[in-house]
Parts: structure tokens; C-alpha cells; sequence
């Protein structure tokens, strides 16, 4: 534990996503437009992980996720961990949860769908089917398996 | 009954609860038989055909004018100068709900519908096609047509034939039906035409029986309901095409078993799929059921637009 911490510097104020799947830190780095920002974010690539053999970290200074944020992480990397933390103190620990719902993110894979028009955010739901999980568009009403959508 | 309906959008077929689809079953059956021609006086209705489908459009204006409210719009989006000037789907709609008490929409695009309802400023949208996606008052005239040829929409063995994959009338007619208890479905379809998983999983989660069969004769003798559709051309490889086809027209002697209350449906325009000999036959429907589109349409239009009605 003390090793994985040394590897990516610690911060004074703001979030830190641990848990990423390796592969999966950069992809929500752009998908959440947590580089839209002027503070100072740190990323670690392929550390080790006795969770996971190997992960991704993600640290954003100054900077606390919504609540909606944190669910939308749940998608990608279902057993990421969000952390608060205040003068290098943990203050919190959050663990996301699926949301039934996800906007503006995705985008829908049906190249007819009226949402690829620019003034429009996407909008999904997820349906759990007996064995995997589908997100359906709220616009052309298609549904989609849960990787085709986030390929 | 209360009316749910009032003010509602009428964007999919999935919107709609049971009791919902009885209300204007109930409401067709009475136009049909009454015609209640001052029902939408003083209403203004727009028709918004972003793209050309004359049979659904004078069937939506021959139920407005039936009910004695008045029209504007277009007929197709390519020759208005709306689309001309690049104006977007949303400031149209927006702009046009300031006028009319309903917008009646056909659209290329698939959720077109869904979209012109957050821009209409609570004026009702009644979706008449949006891309592949859905086509509400199609699949409210088919269970109409059902229900007045079979006196019932539960315990019917239903078989669907044709292009099952790109054919938006078959998926909300099987969405539709499986809300009622007992309905078997059988689907007769080229391999590449199969129903989508997404309705065959909803089907199977729902415990609802269905069997995919390879030619109608196979089920003539079990079904109350065949419900044709056509194949196009080009949405097969040509090979295909020519194995296929034959399974998939419909004969007189393929009627040879047929139960007495067999209703053939199709929701036209139908191209060689069924043989014109088949119209003489006591079970060919596809005009009556394309003459309830009126009174279909009559109903949700007035459902949606006046409160009070039972
Ligand atoms: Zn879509």
C-alpha cells in the first residue's frame, strides 16, 4: 500500500479515482473532461494492484466530483473508488454505483439517431438483461450491448 | 374512465400502458360506428412531413377533417424552404407550437419525435415515423383491426412474415401484444431477416412463446392472425432473394388449412407478397385494416386533445 502511494504524488486538496482499470484512465480523462480544467491533475498508468494485477490512478486537484460524476464512473470501471481528500487527509471515500441513467457522454452507435445532431446531448438507460447489461437510447429507442456502446 | 391520454405525447408504442391501448380501442369502436364530425372544432393541427409518406399523411388528414379540426403544414421537408435555410428540427417545432394545438411529425431521422416533444412547448407531438424507430398510430390501427376481427387481443396465435429485422410495424405490433396474456407468435423471415434479439430477449424474459418457422403453410392451420409484410430486394444478397421468395407470398392454396377466423394483415403497400387472387378471399383484411387507420387516428387525436370523453 505505502508502495503504490509513493508512485504518484500525493495532494493536498481534491479527488483521487483509484481503482481504474489499466486502459481505462486515459479514456476518462477525456471522456469527463476533467482536462477542461486549469488544475493540476495526475495520472499513473499501470501500477500495480492487488485488486486488479495491474490499475489506473487519476488525481485532480482542487476539484470535487459530483455525485452524478461518480455513478458515470461506474460504467467504465465498476470498482474504482473515488477519494476526498483535505490537507493530505483522507475525508472521504466514495464507492460509485451504477446510474439508471447517463447523458451527454456517450454516444449512440445507431448513425441515424436524431442525437448526433450537435445541439443535442445523448441519453441512455441501462436494462439489465439475465446475463449482461444494455443501454438503450432514449432518442431512436435502440438497444445496444453495454461494450458496443463504449468501444 | 379517466382520460390519461389528455395532453399526452404519442412518440412510441412503449409509452403507452395497457389500459392506455384499450382506451382508444374503446374510442375507435365508437367513431367507427359514430361519427363525432364537431369533436375537434376550433382545434388547429399541424402536419409536419419532413419527409414524403402520402398514405400515413392523408390518413392522419382525412381523421382531422373528420373530426372538424383544421390543418397546416407541409408534405415533404425537401421542398420547404425551412430546409432550404438550414433551420434546425428544433426551432421548426419550437416555432410551430406557438400556432397549432398538436404536431403531427414524420421524420427520416430515428427519436426525431422524441426530440421535436422537448422543443414544443407542451404542444402534443403525435409521431408518424421517425427512421426505423416507431410509428404509434400504425400499430394502434393494427390491434384495432384485431381486436374487431377476433373480439379479443389475448390467447391469439399470431405469425408475422417477411422482412422481421428492418420492419418497425412488426417489432411495436409484437411489443404491443405482448402486453395482453397468452399470445403466441410465430415469425417466418429469410435467415438474414431474423426479428432483432432485442425483441426476441423481451419475449423470452416476459415468458411469452415464440417459434421461428420456415414457411407458412407449416402454421396456416394454428393461427388467427397473418400478419405479411415484404421483403425488399436490396436488403438481401441475390441468391437469398430467389431461394426466399417463394416462401414468402402468399397463395389462396396456402390458405387451404386456414381457420375460419384467419384475418390476413399487411400495412400496405404491398408489392407481390400477397397474390391478388388472395383478395377475394374471406380472410384478406389489409383494405378494412388500412380503412381503421382513420378511426384509429380519430381516436388518439381526440383522446390527446380533449379531456372529457366517457
Ligand atoms: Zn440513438
Amino acid at each position: 500500500m505505502q508502495i503504490n502511494k509513493l508512485q504518484v504524488e500525493a495532494i493536498k486538496c481534491g479527488s483521487v479515482i483509484d481503482h481504474i482499470p489499466s486502459q481505462i484512465g486515459f479514456k476518462l480523462l477525456s471522456l469527463f473532461r476533467f482536462t477542461e480544467t486549469e488544475n493540476r491533475i495526475t495520472i499513473g498508468l499501470n501500477l500495480p494492484s492487488q485488486k486488479l494485477g495491474k490499475k489506473d490512478i487519476i488525481k485532480i486537484e482542487n476539484t470535487f466530483l459530483s455525485a452524478d460524476q461518480i455513478n458515470q464512473l461506474a460504467i467504465y470501471s465498476p470498482c474504482a473508488t473515488v477519494n476526498y481528500i483535505d490537507q493530505y487527509n483522507l475525508v472521504g471515500k466514495i464507492f460509485p454505483k451504477l446510474p439508471k441513467k447517463i447523458d451527454r457522454i456517450l454516444v449512440c452507435p445507431n448513425s441515424n439517431c436524431v442525437s448526433h445532431n450537435n445541439s443535442i446531448n445523448s441519453s441512455f438507460i441501462f436494462i439489465k438483461k439475465l446475463n449482461s447489461m444494455n443501454l438503450k437510447c432514449q432518442y431512436c429507442e435502440k438497444e445496444f450491448s453495454k461494450n458496443i456502446v463504449l468501444s | 374512465m379517466r382520460n390519461s391520454l389528455y395532453k399526452k405525447n404519442i412518440i412510441s408504442i412503449n409509452d403507452l400502458k395497457r389500459d392506455e391501448l384499450e382506451l382508444v380501442l374503446k374510442k375507435s369502436a365508437i367513431l367507427k360506428k359514430k361519427p363525432e364530425p364537431g369533436l375537434l372544432k376550433n382545434k388547429i393541427i399541424a402536419s409536419c412531413f419532413f419527409e414524403a409518406s402520402t398514405r400515413t399523411r392523408l390518413s392522419f388528414e382525412t381523421a382531422i377533417y373528420r373530426l372538424g379540426a383544421s390543418i397546416i403544414g407541409f408534405s415533404d421537408g425537401n421542398n420547404i424552404s425551412l430546409s432550404q435555410k438550414g433551420e434546425s428540427l428544433e426551432d421548426t417545432i419550437s416555432v410551430i407550437s406557438s400556432y397549432v394545438d398538436a404536431i403531427i411529425i414524420r421524420h427520416p431521422q430515428e427519436g426525431s419525435a422524441r426530440l421535436a416533444a422537448e422543443f414544443s412547448n407542451s404542444i402534443p407531438i403525435f409521431n408518424a415515423g421517425d427512421g426505423s424507430n416507431q410509428h404509434p398510430t400504425q400499430t394502434l390501427l393494427d390491434l384495432f383491426t384485431i381486436k374487431e376481427t377476433q373480439n379479443r387481443l389475448n390467447e391469439l396465435n399470431i405469425a408475422m412474415v417477411g422482412d422481421l429485422k428492418y420492419g418497425r410495424t412488426v417489432h411495436s405490433l409484437t411489443q404491443a401484444l405482448a402486453k395482453y396474456k397468452k399470445n403466441k407468435f410465430f415469425f417466418i423471415s429469410p435467415d438474414a431477416l431474423t426479428m432483432p434479439s432485442y425483441i426476441n430477449d423481451m419475449l423470452l424474459e416476459n415468458q411469452i412463446s415464440c417459434t421461428r418457422c420456415q414457411n407458412i403453410e407449416e402454421i396456416i392451420s394454428e393461427i388467427d392472425i397473418l400478419y405479411m409484410t415484404r421483403v425488399q430486394k436490396e436488403r438481401l444478397e441475390s441468391t437469398e432473394y430467389a431461394n426466399s421468395k417463394s416462401k414468402f407470398i402468399l397463395h389462396t392454396k396456402t390458405l387451404k388449412n386456414a381457420r375460419n377466423n384467419l384475418k390476413i394483415l399487411h400495412p400496405l403497400p404491398r408489392i407481390d407478397e400477397i397474390d391478388y387472387d388472395v383478395d377475394k378471399t374471406p380472410y384478406a383484411w389489409y383494405f378494412k385494416q388500412a380503412a381503421n387507420g382513420i378511426y384509429a387516428r380519430q381516436a388518439i387525436l381526440s383522446l390527446v386533445l380533449i379531456e372529457n370523453h366517457f
